[in-house]
This record gives structure tokens, sequence and C-alpha cells, in this order.
């Protein structure tokens, strides 16, 4: 059992992806373990949302590899995500649910045709039975009672809950989460961070959280990988990365304003600026 | 030198447009080979034939009595002179199931659903409504544009019969009830000089076509749309110029090769 759990369902081998010059992951390896919470963090344009684009095939690797690996003792070989066509690529999609930063729920559909979206698309299961199946998800997630709503009727924290039941309808392998903790109140907040926890071992789900929330992601996870300036800085669990000596991990696991990242964009000096009018 | 005018600006805008190109190409022959899974999910289509057809009536029918009034007015100054305003009925006919019925239909379908269809698309994206869907393995050019494509095709020619038979209506109430003509004639005349196959046959291609290239263009739109409010509000600006021109232009294209047939 214990070397189930610590299997990788997805690894990074030397990894390079690139907007254009902009360089946002260079020669990254990596491993997120079957079974965990691994948490995603680093500054915004890290690279963080890309890794789980890059794993959901959205963006092709420019050199290296991104395997996802087949259950413990399943024969079928791991597949290189970027090197997928059209029907492997959606074939491993199935093993993964995302949910996106602000829900992304179908605007013209009620809570429950959003949650059943994914059933309805895949499966060939009978209305009754999708209809047991989605107030089951909704129920994990609080919200049977709020079944027959439109998205603009909820709050953004019920959003990401049952955009969250819509991603694991399909009973995913693998699901990412896209800060799912921006803009939540202090309840909401604690009640998504709960629930990804709660889920994943409910489940046996792996689950990548991508957050900016110290304190309820390192609470949460499993394992942190920190990303900046396209290199992992650092790695770990909670307690090991929080006690890092590196000055970048310092900063960053301790949120000072003054550190290897500066405060100030580069700019001229203030004499440039302010006494010889320079802009 | 003007920034613009350097040969590395230059390339890099060739470069861009036949990107573009390209890519609008293939997905107007996905959109096209996207038929038979289309009509095999016939709930999907229905509802957009309901949404495009259903919600543009009513502007279709109200600017079809108009522009039949207006026609029973002009045509009635102009052939009275000759003694030929019997005759106001044919011609009525004529220009709005050959010409004025599809084109104006096209035009009033770009403003009501065309730009409707930019706007949702382009929502859909910038509330990253497509990315969720691929990521959950279903095709959004497959599940959300194809119904929309194949409603706009199937739902212009029926607004186009609607326009031209409200607008014949609107102008029998002139031409007959107001200027005097004999009713008789007004609709024999019609029945006479009408052909199915040369004048209906002719404006059904016409908006048949006009449904490709609207729909397209609009779809087009909203999928290139930038994610943002400032881009989904230019992509539907666009849809109404480009739409427009390219159904005027098609217009003449097809008229002028119908001509002689």
């Amino acid at each position: 059992m214990e070397s189930t759990s610590s299997s990788a369902l997805v690894s990074f081998e030397n990894v390079r992806f690139a907007y254009a010059e902009r360089v946002i992951l260079d020669g990254v390896t990596f491993t997120i373990p079957r079974g965990k919470v691994t948490a995603l963090m680093g500054a915004s344009g890290g690279g963080k949302t890309t890794v789980m684009r890059l794993i959901g095939g959205q963006h092709t690797a420019q050199s290296g590899r991104v395997m996802l690996h087949d259950v413990p003792g399943g024969n079928a070989p791991a597949v290189d995500v970027g090197g997928l066509q059209r029907d492997g690529l959606y074939a491993a999609r199935r093993r993964m649910g995302m949910l996106f930063q602000f829900g992304a729920l179908f605007t013209d559909q009620t809570v429950f045709d959003n949650v059943a979206f994914p059933l309805r698309e895949h499966t060939d299961m009978s209305e009754p039975l999708i209809r047991d199946v989605v107030l089951m998800k909704l129920n994990a997630v609080g919200l049977r009672g709020a079944h027959g709503l439109m998205p603009s009727e909820i709050s953004g924290g019920m959003a990401r809950r049952v955009a969250l039941a819509r991603a694991i309808a399909l009973d995913p392998e693998l699901v990412m989460y896209d800060e799912p903790f921006a803009g939540l109140d202090p309840i909401s907040l604690g009640t998504a961070a709960r629930m990804i926890r709660d889920l994943n071992d409910a489940m046996g789900l792996t689950s990548i959280v991508v957050s900016h929330d110290l304190d309820e992601t390192f609470h949460i996870a499993d394992q942190v990988i920190i990303l900046a300036n396209g290199r992992i800085a650092a790695q770990g669990t909670p307690a090991e990365v929080r006690s890092s000596t590196d000055p970048l991990i310092h900063q960053f696991v301790n949120a000072l304003p003054e550190g290897p990242v500066r405060f100030h964009y580069p700019a001229p000096t203030i004499e440039q600026h302010f006494l010889e009018g320079a802009l | 030198m003007i920034s613009f005018l350097r040969p590395s600006n230059i390339g890099l805008a060739v470069r861009q447009a036949l990107a573009d190109m390209g890519f609008a190409a293939r997905l107007f022959f996905k959109l096209l080979l996207s038929l038979g899974p289309t009509l095999r999910r016939p709930g999907l289509l229905r509802e957009q034939v309901h949404f495009m057809g259903n919600y543009s009536l009513a502007i279709i029918a109200v600017s079809g009595v108009f522009v039949g009034f207006v026609m029973g007015l002009q045509y009635y100054y102009g052939l009275q002179r000759f003694g030929a305003a019997d005759s106001v009925g044919l011609l009525i006919s004529l220009s709005l199931v050959r010409e004025f019925g599809p084109v104006l239909t096209a035009l009033l379908f770009t403003g009501r659903a065309g730009t409707s269809l930019t706007a949702e698309i382009g929502l859909m994206k910038a509330g990253e409504q497509l990315s969720a869907m691929e990521m959950m393995a279903v095709d959004p050019i497959q599940r959300i544009l194809a119904p929309r494509f194949w409603g706009s095709v199937i739902a212009m020619p029926l607004l186009a019969a609607v326009f031209s038979a409200v607008g014949v209506l609107g102008g029998w109430v002139v031409g007959v009830k107001m200027l005097g003509i004999d009713s008789g004639a007004f609709w024999s005349q019609m029945q006479g000089g009408v052909d199915v196959v040369r004048d209906l046959g002719n404006g059904i291609l016409k908006s048949l076509v006009f449904g490709f290239a609207v729909s397209f263009i609009a779809l087009l739109q909203g999928y290139l749309a930038l994610p943002t409010p400032e881009g989904v509000a230019r992509a539907t600006t666009r849809t109404v110029v480009m739409a427009s021109l390219t159904v005027l232009g098609l217009d003449f294209v097809l008229t002028a090769l119908m001509f002689s047939i």
C-alpha cells in the first residue's frame, strides 16, 4: 500500500517552456506523488499555472517530457502528455479534473447541469443515474440544495465549490486547483481548504494546488514546490520549506517586502527622476 | 524609418495574417465536417435554431413589414407613370424574394444574432469556459461552435422567407388598401411572374450562403477575441463590419453568377 501512495502520478523531466523570449520553466524536474496534496507556489508569473497547463496538455513543452503514469500494477506505459494526439490527449484528460481560478462554470446552465455536463458528454448513464451522481457530488461540496440555481445567483466561493463538484464528477485520479483560495472570505477559504484535503483522502485523489495563501496551503499540503526564475527554488514538506535558510524562500514564506525579490521595479535613481527630470 | 515599415515588422504582420487565415480556414472546414456529429445531437441543434431563429423573428418581421410598406409606395410612384401600377405586387415579390429578403435578413441577423454569438463565445473564452471544456476532454468547436453554426445556417433561409412573406403583405396593405391597386391583379401578376426555381431558388441559395458567412464570421471573431472586455467589444464590432460587407459583396457575386440562369 505504501508503494501505491508514494509512486508518482506525474513527473516532469527536464521540462523547458517559454513564451517567445520569456523563459517560464528552464529545465525543471520533479514528481507529483500519487495520493498526496502537492502545493505549487511562487511569485506571480513564475510558471505555476503553466505547470498545470502542461500537465493538461493545453501547452506543450519545448523540450523535456511531462509524463503521466498509469495506476500502480497497471500495464499501460506512462505517456508523454506533450506528445499525444487529440484522442490520446482527451483520454489523458479524462483522468484529470481542473478547478479554474473563478470556477469557469457554464453561465447558461444551472448548477445541476454544470455538474452533469461531463457525465452527459462522456458516459451513457441514464438521466436518473446522472441525477443521483450529480446530487452526491453536490452534497460532497455542501451545495445539494443549490442544484437549481444559475451561476449568476451564487457567490464566488459557491461557484468554485460547484466547479469542484464538476471536476470530480467523473472520479478523476488527479485534480488541479488554480488559485482556489483567491478572493474568498475567511469562512469560505477554510471550507475550501478542508474540502481539498478531505476529498483527496476520501476519494484517493492526487491533488495539485496552486496558491499564494501560505497558511492554508501549508496546512493541507503534503509536499510544497516553490518555483522561481524558471527553476525549483525549494521542494519538500511544508515544515522543511518553512525552515529553509535560502534567502528567497525565507522572504517568500515570511512574506517580507525586501529580499532577493525586490519591491521596486527596476527604475532610474531617485536623483535622475526627480532632480534631473528624466523619464 | 517608420517602425511599421521595417522588414521584420512587415514580415511579422504577414506571418500573423497568414496564420490567422490558416486558422480560419481550418475552423471553417472543421465546422463543415461537424454536420454529422451535430445532427446526431438534435437537441443541441434545435436549441440553437430556436435561439437564433425565434429571437430574431420579431426584428425580422417588423423590418419586413416596413420594407414592404416602403416598396409599395415607391414602386407605385414609379410604375403608375407608365400605367403599370398593377405590377407593384410582382415587383415587390421579385425584389423581396431575389434580393431584399436574403440581404436585409442577413444584415439584421448579423446585428441581432451575429453580435450575440461573438459576445457569447468571446465571454466564454474570457471566463475560461472553453478551456474548462477542453480540460474535460470535450472539444468546444464540436460542442459549442458547431450547433451554433448549423443552427444559424438553418435559421437564415427560414427568417428570409418570413421577411419576404411579411414584406409582400406590407406591400399589399399599401398598394391595395391604401393606393387602390386591384387586389386580383396584385396577386395574379405575382403568381404568374415569380418562378419557383429561378426566383425562389435564387433567394434560398443566397440566404444559405449568407447563413454560412455570417455565422462563421461571428463565431471566428468570438473564438479569436482577446479574453478581455475590450477584446470582446472589438470582436463584436468586427463581426458587424466584416459580416455586413461580406454579405453585400457575396450578394453581388451571387447575383452576377445567377443573373443569366
